[in-house]
């Protein structure tokens, strides 16, 4: 069943700046480039680019708080602009930097709140809130004004808050910005735990790669508005050519730096004795290389560097520019 | 606009948290009532000077209404709440308002509910302190009445409702300005001098006074329900003000709701 | 750092000039609301319109001069809770000099102008025989009058030092002073006048100058020279406010916050 369904959706934006003393310019930027999505019940989704991309626009326009300024769009059935209040009932959101909780309360009294205010019944609210104290560890900070809380804890405590009512479809808008590495992992754990039941889609942006590796089986790359990606990161990866790389430190320099299949190199620094590589998976495995390598020289330090998203991003917008045909969905 | 059966047990879930959220404020509550005390000795020697100055009764007030008037007033000053931080406000220009459009509540509804909490607690405190201590040191004019008790009840509440949309206009004058100065200044001066906070209104002109109390919203807060409480007039002169109340009470909320879908509107059409 | 704070503050020109008109307004409202008591009567406290209304707007220019210089003292309670404090101690600048002259606020000159020209519409009312004495007196009574005030604001601020959510207590002394100084002493009860008028000198910001400058006998027999103690009271009270404030700092620096 399609939950989230835009054709064409579009938005602009006019800024107005200053041009001398008196005049002012105004130039339309086009946050969101008429993009098409299809998103279908129990997926977990994630939804990245770089700044500035139209995350957050998007995420706006399907929540409903932000009104389209073409296209069409819809999710749960329901057109999010007009329909938003009955929208809210069938969404959770969770924004990063914002807080849905009432401030100067206990946790415990917002999620009491929260249940008056969505109408939920008794039974299923406090099963849903043992599950996430149970899983987010929440009893720690219970009973401390939400004012009080760390980020980590807050960020569980809003994590909870949006799943009280049980919604369709959860809409987190970078979830993990900021936060420890425990509460990174507690949320991490409890989404795919979500996610597994296949009762909530999960639509996420998110800055962090261990978060898409994690967490998204789809992913749905958008940069300067348009839609550049829509498949699985391997898919991604694989499309554009991204590669690991392989910084070896030597302990004397090579006289001639070794070339290997598979592997190509990308820089050489330090006199000779660092050899930065890129590799080719398909070609020859890591292991492979490090033992041809040991073989000639002796390493004294070896790193291995995943791609970075951003690089796929800014070589798929390259790629893109000179390739007049747009290719978008895998 | 949803206020069925379910919403009133949300509404009434979130006028208890506000209850609960001011009664944690303890040091400042009643350091703001002591303050309210300390303006009732002095309000009280002027009114007091006006009338030993003059007639037994003046403007229609006698000694004792005036004292009773004074520190009631102080009373009402937390109990209705006219200078409050502009948290609303706040959360328009940061943008956090948006967790409130995400909510299958009426933001005004639902601000309205916690500040009837909040009122509800006041009453213990700001409302009852400054009129301990102005009964212990003056003479106050008990109601002669009984009505007026439940006259009194309905004025308070009214009049906590008006206050409220006062200051909710204010706050959402955010979704516009970037400055809030101009409303805020503008609400301030206006309670105050307008509202019978500063002296009794009809100290004024009589026909200036009245144009004030059936024009503006502003005597409905504090003047209005000190006249129903001092019982200037008959109880048919109660009525009257009751019903002025209660006619702004509906012109306040009906302005709030419409200001506020305004306000919405802008922030989902241009971003905010 | 004033001149620039001036600076960024003149671009708002159109929330400067809502400010400086709302200045006025409270100018405005703090007179108004002394003379309409005479509409219903016609002395109060044994003081005719004139007299009053003299009281009222040098009480009124002094509190608007001391809100503009040190008005942003009140500020500290927000400082404090907020942490920032802790950024102002580590500047090389007194933390009172940085909290006042940091923000100086020059929509507030409003009020003082407004109350300028209250005094002297007050004493061309009043007939105020003009002589280099009484000149003299007209000038230095507000001066003395912003310092009391002054001192008042800085005192009550410095008991956020120690107790944070006690700032609505401020208030009690610093518009209530304003609200004292405005009417004669002469309708306050023993109690209130000896706290406000003589122990926190606020009876020397307009009451005393004003018998002087009217050629009137104190209702309350107090002696001639009262009114030239202004200056003195000043002295003594902007002494014990820098004394209460240096006590706060140290008393905040020792223990953290």
């Amino acid at each position: 069943m399609t939950l989230i369904e835009a054709r064409g959706l579009r938005r602009d934006f006019a800024i107005t700046s200053k041009a001398g003393w008196l005049r002012r310019r105004t130039r339309v930027v086009t946050a969101v480039d008429a993009i098409d999505l299809t998103i279908e019940r129990g997926e977990m989704v994630g939804y990245i680019g770089p700044n500035g991309a139209g995350k957050s626009t998007t995420l706006k326009m399907l929540t409903g708080i932000l009104s389209p300024s073409g296209g069409s769009v819809r999710v749960c059935g329901l057109e999010p602009v007009p329909q938003r209040t009955q929208l809210a009932r069938q969404i959770g959101v969770l924004f990063g930097h914002r807080s849905q909780l009432w401030w100067d309360l206990p946790l415990a009294e917002s999620f009491a709140l929260l249940r008056h205010v969505y109408g939920v019944r008794e039974s299923d609210h406090a099963a849903r809130l043992a599950r996430a104290r149970r899983l987010l560890e929440l009893d720690a900070f219970l009973d401390v004004p939400v004012r009080q809380l760390s980020l980590g804890q807050r960020m569980r405590g809003e994590l909870t808050a949006a799943l009280l009512h049980g919604p369709h479809v959860l809409f987190l808008d970078e979830p993990t910005i900021g936060l420890d590495i425990v509460s990174k992992q507690a949320v991490r754990a409890f989404l795919t735990t979500l996610g597994a039941t296949g009762d909530t889609t999960i639509v996420l942006t998110t800055h962090d790669l261990a978060d898409i590796e994690r967490l998204c089986r789809r992913l749905i790359v958008i940069d300067q508005g348009r839609i550049v990606h829509d498949g699985s990161l391997e898919q991604l990866h694989a499309r554009h050519g991204s590669r690991r790389r392989l910084v070896v430190d030597l302990d004397e320099p090579l006289a001639m730096p070794l070339a290997l299949p598979g592997a190509i190199i990308e820089s050489v620094q330090a006199d000779g004795r660092r050899i930065t590589y890129a590799l080719d998976g398909n070609v020859t495995s890591t292991g492979e290389i490090l033992r041809r390598l040991t073989e000639v020289a002796a390493l004294r330090d070896i790193s291995v560097l995943e791609p970075a998203i951003e690089d796929v991003i800014a070589r798929l917008y390259l790629r893109r520019s000179s390739d007049p045909v747009h290719d978008a969905a895998v | 606009m949803a206020i069925g059966p379910r919403m009133i047990r949300a509404y009434l879930a979130l006028a208890a948290a506000g209850f609960r959220r001011y009664a944690t404020y303890r040091q400042a509550t009643f350091a703001a009532a002591a303050t309210n005390s300390v303006f009732g000795f002095l309000r009280c020697a002027v009114v007091f000077a006006v009338v030993d100055a003059g007639a037994r009764i003046v403007a229609g007030y006698d000694r004792a209404q005036l004292a009773t008037f004074v520190w009631v007033g102080q009373g009402l000053i937390g109990t209705v709440l006219i200078w409050a931080p502009p948290d609303f406000a706040d959360r328009i220009r940061s943008g956090d308002v948006v967790t409130d459009l995400l909510r299958p509540v009426d933001p005004v509804w639902h601000l309205l509910a916690i500040d009837l909490g909040r009122a509800a607690h006041s009453m213990a405190t700001r409302f009852v302190i400054p009129i301990a201590v102005g009964a212990l040191f003056f003479r106050l004019q008990t109601p002669r009445r009984p009505g007026t008790y439940v006259f009194f009840a309905l004025s308070l509440l009214m009049a906590t409702i008006v206050c409220f949309g006062c200051r909710f206009l204010v706050n959402a004058a955010a979704y516009w300005l970037l400055d809030a100065r101009g409303p805020h200044i503008a609400w301030t001066l206006a309670s105050g001098f307008l509202g019978g906070l500063y002296f009794p209104l009809w100290f004024f002109p009589n026909a200036a006074a009245a144009a004030l109390i059936v024009g503006t919203p502003f005597p409905s807060i504090i003047q209005l329900p000190l006249d129903v409480l001092v019982e200037r007039g008959s109880p048919a002169d109660q009525l009257v003000l009751l019903t002025i109340q209660a006619s702004w009470v509906v012109i306040m909320l009906a302005l709030c709701r419409f200001v506020q879908r305004r306000g919405e509107e802008k922030l989902v059409v241009q971003g905010g | 750092m004033v001149a620039a704070q001036l600076r960024s503050q003149a671009q708002y020109r159109t929330s400067f000039a809502i400010d400086v008109v709302g200045s006025v307004l409270f100018g405005v409202l703090d007179i108004a609301s002394v003379l309409v008591l005479f509409r219903v009567v016609p002395t109060l406290g044994g003081f005719g319109f004139a007299e009053v209304f003299l009281m009222a707007a040098l009480a009124v220019t002094a509190f608007a001069a001391a809100d503009l210089a040190v008005g942003n003292v009140e500020r500290l309670r927000v400082y404090v809770r907020s942490g920032l404090l802790d950024a102002v101690l580590v500047r090389p600048l007194g933390v009172l000099v940085q909290l006042t002259a940091l923000d100086i606020a020059p929509r507030r000159v409003g009020r003082l102008v407004f109350g300028i020209a209250m005094v002297v519409i007050a004493v061309g009312h009043a007939h105020v025989r003009l002589t280099p004495h009484s000149l003299a007196l007209l000038v230095i009574t507000p001066v003395a009058g912003a310092a009391i005030f002054g001192a008042v604001f800085v005192a009550t601020a410095t008991v956020a030092f120690w107790w944070i959510e006690s700032g609505e207590i401020a208030n009690g002394l610093t518009y209530g002073g304003l609200n004292f100084t405005q009417h004669p002493i002469t309708i306050y009860g023993e109690a209130l006048r000896r706290l406000f008028a003589y122990a926190v000198g606020f009876a020397f910001v307009a009451y005393y100058p004003t018998l002087r400058l009217l050629d009137r006998a104190d209702p309350l027999g107090g002696p001639v020279f009262l009114a030239y103690a202004g200056p003195l009271v000043a002295g003594v009270a902007t002494a014990v406010a820098a004394l209460l404030w240096r006590i706060g700092v140290r008393h905040y620096r020792s223990t953290g916050s």
